[in-house]
């Protein structure tokens, strides 16, 4: 088999044991840094030659547009582009739960920050603003009421970028101070974890806390759609606790997992899943190209 | 392996096998570093975090 390629900028605690399980499993890989990378478009010969890629990109747009490129030039990716498309933002996002009927939060958009407070309104206070793009909590913030909501989309609508002016809005849920992370491999759940944290935004990155969830059918049946509904792949899926049930709010092409492996000690292998998981596409891709090219001599 | 910070001279232990960027950071003044070479191993401030960075 050609080189696995591992896709990274940043090569972080998830990328050295991806390096490691690769090695412990004696799969052929290369680290291509996105920075240097480059294709010629037109049938040029340049860009890697891979079995797949496995996308570790820490920048939406490098890891949407390095998976779509090495797409057109037969590589198989983990994740794809088109997953990648709708999990960088978070009303394709929605839009992909709602047509697969996947239970999330109430989200409303507005496409200008006047027309947001009208929209915050009618869901009714506290609601969550979020930016469509980016990760970590960040810029996410909670109205209370009329006036709190006013002033959060008076400092979004002075930020330069037009996607900043889009609102999107999801109601607050009164979650038990954590939220879960369901990491899931194509079809199989690697694991859960219980995020805890003080404040009410819980993401890993603002320091939460990680402890094992139990794998109950309630939690894996939505996070397996969640997966599904947006396309497959690698994934990590976050959900909070309703009161009829969990409700899926994001779902991550590039997760992280250094809290989740912590959580799990020796129990879950995460790395190894996801190398498990891109070993298998590019074998697939592989045998296909074989069968192609056996196609095209017997022509 | 024990590096030098560039940014405050303070030392940087990284952990065997250093890997091409790398993030590491200075216990000393806590900036965020990347590792640019491996032979010998050197290393910079890290790029700082841009709008569409995440997970």
């Amino acid at each position: 088999m050609r080189p696995l390629a591992v896709l990274a900028s940043r090569v972080r605690y998830e990328e050295k044991r991806i390096f490691a399980a690769l090695e412990r499993r004696g799969v052929p890989y290369t680290h291509l840094d996105t920075r240097r990378f480059s294709v010629e478009l037109g049938g040029g010969t340049t860009g890697p030659s891979c079995a797949a890629a496995l996308n570790r990109e820490i920048s939406h747009s490098r890891a949407l547009y390095a998976s779509m490129l090495l797409e057109a030039r037969g590589v198989a990716t983990v994740n794809r582009s088109d997953v990648i498309a709708v999990c960088g933002d978070k009303l394709r996002t929605s839009l992909a739960l709602e047509r697969a009927g996947v239970p999330s939060p109430r989200t409303a958009v507005a496409l200008s920050p006047d027309e947001g407070a009208d929209a915050a309104e009618r869901m009714g206070f506290p609601v969550v603003l979020k930016p469509l793009a980016g990760s970590w909590g960040r810029l996410v913030a909670a109205a209370r009421d009329r006036d709190s909501a006013e002033a959060l989309l008076e400092h979004r609508a002075a930020l330069p970028s037009p996607l900043q002016h889009i609102v999107y809005l999801q109601e607050f849920v009164d979650k038990p101070g954590r939220d879960i992370r369901v990491i899931v491999a194509g079809d199989q759940v690697v694991g859960a974890t219980y995020r805890y944290s003080d404040g009410w935004r819980t993401n890993a990155a603002r320091g939460a806390r990680s402890e094992p969830c139990p794998l109950v059918p309630d939690l894996v049946a939505p996070a397996l759609a969640a997966a599904r509904a947006v396309g497959g792949g690698v994934l990590g899926v976050d959900l909070v606790e309703g009161q009829d049930g969990p409700l899926v709010l994001e779902v991550n092409h590039a997760v992280e997992f250094q809290g989740f492996q912590a959580a799990h000690g020796d129990a879950v292998d995460v790395a190894d899943a996801i190398v498990a998981y891109a070993v298998a596409a590019a074998e697939r891709n592989e045998e296909a190209l074989e069968n192609e090219d056996a196609l095209e001599e017997a022509r | 392996m024990s590096q030098t910070c560039p940014e405050c001279e303070g030392p940087v232990e990284l952990a065997e096998p250093v890997r091409l960027s790398e993030i590491a950071q200075c216990a000393d003044c806590s900036s965020e570093l990347e590792v640019v070479g491996l032979d010998p191993v050197a290393l910079a401030l890290a790029p700082e975090i841009e709008e569409d960075w995440g997970e």
